[in-house]
């Protein structure tokens, strides 16, 4: 039984459509990668599951639960809650401040004290850093916030776009440790990653996007071998 | 070789989008550019066409060093090219968005010609039946072929495309194709920057692939999609990743 299950959607911006029935299913307690190339709907397809945008057909069903008409904070509280591409912290505020906006579902409100033990446990850069004003901290640090703020959020699906755009290669494997750490806990994740390699390399499941479809899917090891990946990025 | 390129540099303060970077076009190719996100792509066209001077090095067209020459000027002498966002004036209809173009182009011409240019171009690019309409009233792909439309009234002899695919639908992608080849049969060159792939893989003559500002592949699709370094600036590199996943095992 799927977790998050996203059937025949599509959705676009305006009169651009993105997502030509585009469907995928997350298994509790995987690490799912969504990959493809620019413009192949990988934003836009977690935006439309967050209620970002407003799917034009198709459902999506969180938690046994049609969410497609959802807004983004009615499915943020019922643990569907993303990490978005470039951050978007509250930027003038310190970390410890970030964390608690985080914390705004009202299960995450209760277990505040508990879930910051565990985050900063997760990320003890944090603790350090937690009255340090957010946009002073580094990229690969912001990143972590933003990680860390998903968290607090008690998410039972937590969805990643873009991970580690713009860092370093040794903050990006910084990232993926976090992640590999998630993945023991027995956290259900959603991965969209530019870094196609590592994300295959840590992932269970994955879904190649092309042209707002999916391509192939399957388990990431042997979609690491395919051929479709490279053609699925470069065409031939 | 119609334009070549030779260690052109392009830097915004601290950042150095573009790192020698050298070129060459031959007549009547379809030379196409790629690379990932923040490549420098556009950059390199808005450094050929003028938009902003190069840092360093220069640029040749047709024999004649144009290094530093604004667009207009560019356009006079044959180098048009189209915006990956589309602004046409759009209080103006779209023939006389066209007409504009061809005002200004290589021909320099009189209104009433560029009119009829205006007309035989909006025929090529297939928007007929939307010749009167605003420019702002058009649907994405109408204003895509309209942007198509304004610089091929410049009559250009080298034209760069820069996404003129990003935002269509598959069916509009197939008819933005065919212009394409059109343009290339009429003996124009061609130098496309595009995101989709299988369609810039198949058009061109030749690829060059930038990534962080420089050169790191060019050669025929074939070659250039097999390239271990095109791969990995796409993909990402596959020996880290595995020594990525031996090192948590």
């Amino acid at each position: 039984m799927s977790i998050l299950a996203v059937k025949d959607i599509e959705a676009g911006y305006g009169e651009v459509q993105i997502l030509w029935g585009l469907s995928l299913d997350l298994q509790p307690g995987k690490l799912t990668s969504l990959v493809g190339s620019n413009g192949s709907g990988k934003t836009t397809l977690l935006r439309a599951v967050t209620g970002l945008i407003k799917p034009t057909k198709g459902s999506v069903t969180f938690d046994g639960k049609d969410v497609t008409k959802l807004s983004p904070h009615e499915k943020a509280e019922m643990g569907l809650v993303l990490v978005p591409e470039a951050r978007q912290l509250f930027t003038d505020m310190n970390v410890l401040e970030n964390l608690e906006m985080g914390a705004t579902p009202k299960g995450a409100r209760a277990q505040f004290n508990q879930t910051l033990d565990w985050v900063y446990t997760l990320l003890p850069r944090l603790k350090e850093r937690q009255s340090q004003i957010t946009g002073t901290l580094s990229g690969g640090e912001q990143q972590m916030v933003a990680i860390a703020r998903g968290l607090m959020a008690k998410p039972k699906v937590l969805m990643f776009d873009e991970l580690s755009l713009g860092l370093s290669p040794l903050l990006v494997i910084n990232l993926f440790e976090v992640l590999l750490k998630l993945k023991k806990e027995g956290l259900t994740m959603l991965l969209v990653e530019q870094n196609v390699q590592m994300a295959l390399a840590v992932s269970d499941y994955a879904y190649v996007l092309n042209n707002g479809r999916v391509e192939t899917q399957g388990e990431a090891k042997k979609v690491r071998e395919m051929e479709s990946v490279r053609t699925a990025y470069l065409g031939l | 070789m119609i334009l070549t390129i030779e260690n052109v540099s392009k830097r915004f303060g601290g950042l150095l989008a573009l790192d020698k970077v050298s070129l060459s076009v031959k007549e009547g190719e379809i030379f196409g550019i790629i690379g990932p996100n923040g490549a420098g792509k556009t950059t390199l066209f808005n450094v050929i066409n003028g938009v902003y001077p190069p840092t360093g090095g220069r640029i040749k067209f047709r024999g004649e060093d144009v290094t530093g020459l604004q667009p207009f000027d560019m356009s006079k002498r044959g180098l048009a090219r189209t915006y990956q966002v589309v602004r046409p004036l759009t209080e103006l209809s779209v023939r006389e968005n066209v007409t504009v173009g061809a005002c200004f182009g290589r021909e320099n011409l009189p209104l009433e010609k560029a009119e009829k240019v205006a007309d035989e171009v909006i025929d090529f690019v297939g928007l007929s039946t939307r010749r009167d309409m605003l420019a702002g009233k058009l649907n994405v792909a109408q204003k895509k072929r309209l942007e198509m439309a304004r610089a091929l009234a410049a009559r250009p002899i080298v034209i760069l495309l820069d996404e003129v695919l990003a935002g269509l639908n598959p069916n509009e992608v197939a008819d933005m194709l065919t212009v394409v080849r059109k343009i290339r049969d009429q003996g124009v060159t061609i130098i496309m920057i595009e995101h989709l792939m299988h369609a810039v893989m198949n058009l061109s003559d030749r690829v060059f692939v930038l990534d962080y500002g420089a050169q790191i592949a060019e050669g025929t699709p074939q070659e250039v999609s097999n390239h271990p370094k095109v791969i990995e600036a796409y993909l990402g590199d596959p020996k880290v990743a595995q020594r990525f996943l031996e090192g948590s095992a």
